[in-house]
């Protein structure tokens, strides 16, 4: 009775987390959709409660309420522009969590005088392997994107050699102890070779790649809890963690299309640490235009269509709602403004829709690329704020260029580009962008928030 | 057992593939959020590790588990709800604008 009442709670639980996941199709049914999955969640472990093995309530409870302490200004206070890090971080966690029931359930068989058996070890072997990796590497990629370690890649001689030693350690001693489960020695050394391993993983992987880095870990620590449902026997671990795991894998296939770059050359090719010498040779010889605020206002305001490319700059910037602002007052004067979005923009995916969400822009006005680079050679403008690499036409014509082949937004198509810029410093990728030495491209150096304000107060004259 | 046990991943797996896919770009973000309050479902084992008084270790480690578990739940649904509260069509939606169905990637 007890166990049909637990397994039917996990059945509820499956079936409302899928639906959940399927409503974030409709951005007007996600909301609804995901508060039923939340629903779910809490059957799922109203029905673990009632497990016979569980004796002892105190040490639960306290987590409980720590937990829930710790989440809720996670879930309530972080703000929009630290989600790519507070996203990193909700990955250590649950990896962690992963690891730590694996090592529990692997003391407590040694600790009664048992083997696990093969099977079994494997499973518990999986388990711990990819969530010390994860933690590793999640620990590193929400300290790069919160900026207390630093974003550029960290590269030495030989590095993916030595990795690749360590990792073939780290498959080395997993054989063993499945083979062998007795010996603690090796069960012990893999999990501190594998932190190592997701650390030594994320270290030479520069900011800009972060959108594919997060979206593998995501995947790794899905297949880490499906790992401990094969090992502890729960089925409904084992649907989640695949539901998370291809969650993280489509996404990262998706970015790493959106950047032309496979797996392999985001983990292991450094970008952005060879390629100075490319840049400063395509620079030589022109001459960038720079434009005043009057002016870029004037543009604005008589324009038919405007096209905004944000990239991570805006988000630095937190110049979101002065965009918001500035393409309010562009309607209202019977110009139209469309939001393109590239993919990789940020340091997420989907980074750029939240933010812009957050200041208040429809979203039937975010576009994606596809739908939007046809548009660019109706527009009058297309404004750039923030963004590099994700509008370099190098990426169509220079074979060289490390960016060579990645799909980008077709600004240059654009009856004229402003482009809001710190200054002429290269971006993410270290590439010198022809765009910005167009004849049809003038630069509004500034910070950008400063600069819409200033573009929003000459329109309000114009 | 373990036989059933993968036909149910490799299932599951399928089905969150088909599931997914169909997110929009739009959501991207919100998907993860979501992806991360569901991986809290690790909560299930850590409660059973936690709660079993096998040995002290486990309860401890099950304790420490139980935390992230739960804030990753807390947190993630909070969060979820928090962002995708944020979306919304422009107001007044124009007639016979364009369904967002249209809009899906």
């Amino acid at each position: 009775m007890r166990d049909s009442l637990i397994q039917g709670s996990y059945l509820i639980a499956s079936v409302l987390f899928i639906l959940g996941l399927r409503s974030l199709t409709r951005p007007d049914k996600a909301r609804r959709g995901m508060q039923q999955a939340a629903v779910g969640m809490g059957f799922a472990i109203a029905g673990t409660l009632l497990n016979h093995t569980i004796i002892d309530y105190r040490w639960i409870i306290a987590g409980l309420v720590i937990g829930t302490v710790i989440g809720y200004p996670m879930g309530m206070w972080v703000p929009m522009t630290a989600m790519p890090q507070r996203i990193a971080l909700s990955l250590t966690f649950s990896a962690l969590a992963a690891t730590l029931v694996g090592i529990a359930e692997y003391h407590t068989e040694i600790a009664a005088g048992m083997l696990p058996p093969h099977t079994k070890m494997a499973a518990l072997g999986f388990e711990i392997m990819l969530g010390a990796i994860t933690v590793g590497g999640t620990i590193v990629a929400a300290g790069k994107l919160q900026e207390w370690l630093t974003s550029k890649p960290v590269t030495y001689k030989g590095q993916n050699f030595i990795n690749g030693l360590v990792f073939l350690g780290i498959i080395a001693l997993l054989v063993y102890i499945i083979v062998d489960p007795s010996q603690h020695w090796a069960f012990y050394t893999m999990i501190g070779a594998s932190l190592l391993f997701g650390v030594m993983l994320v270290m030479p992987i520069g900011g800009a790649d972060m959108p594919v880095v997060v979206a593998l870990l995501n995947s790794y620590s899905g297949l880490a809890s499906c790992a401990t449902g094969f090992a502890i026997g729960n089925v409904i671990l084992i649907i989640s963690g695949s539901l998370d795991g291809a969650s993280g894998f489509i996404l990262s296939i998706l970015m790493s299309k959106a950047m032309n770059r496979s797996f392999t050359n985001v983990l292991f090719g450094a970008f952005g640490s060879e390629t100075t010498t490319t840049a400063a040779k395509s620079s030589a010889g022109m001459t960038v235009r720079s434009i005043g605020v009057e002016d870029a206002a004037i543009q604005l305001a008589y324009a038919q269509l405007v096209i905004v490319i944000p990239g991570y700059g805006m988000a630095v910037a937190q110049a979101q709602h002065a965009v918001r602002e500035l393409s309010e007052l562009i309607e209202k004067r019977g110009g139209e403004v469309k939001f393109a979005v590239h993919p990789v923009a940020g340091r997420m995916p989907g980074h750029m829709n939240v933010l812009l969400a957050e200041a208040n822009v429809p979203y039937d006005k975010l576009y994606d690329m596809d739908e939007v680079n046809g548009e660019f050679d109706r527009a009058d403008v297309a404004l750039v704020i923030g963004a590099n690499d994700v509008v370099n036409p190098a990426a169509r014509t220079d074979k060289a260029s490390p960016i060579y082949g990645m799909p980008i937004l077709n600004a240059d198509h654009a009856k004229s580009v402003i482009v809001l810029k710190r200054g002429m410093s290269a971006g993410f990728a270290g590439i010198e962008n022809e765009l910005f030495y167009d004849r049809r491209t003038s630069m509004l150096f500034g910070d950008a928030k400063a600069s819409l304000t200033g573009l929003i107060g000459e329109i309000k004259n114009v | 057992m373990q036989i059933l046990e993968l036909y149910v991943f490799v299932l599951a797996a399928f089905v969150g593939y088909m599931v997914i896919s169909r997110v929009p770009p739009l959501l991207h973000t919100p998907l993860m959020a979501a992806t991360n309050a569901i991986s809290g479902i690790s909560l299930v084992g850590s409660l059973i590790a936690a709660g079993a008084a096998a040995n002290r270790v486990a309860t401890i480690l099950g304790f420490v588990a139980v935390i992230c578990a739960t804030s990753n739940i807390v947190g993630g649904f909070l969060i979820t709800d928090r962002m995708l509260r944020m979306f919304k069509r422009e107001a007044p939606p124009p007639a016979g604008a364009k369904q967002p169905a249209g809009r899906q990637g």
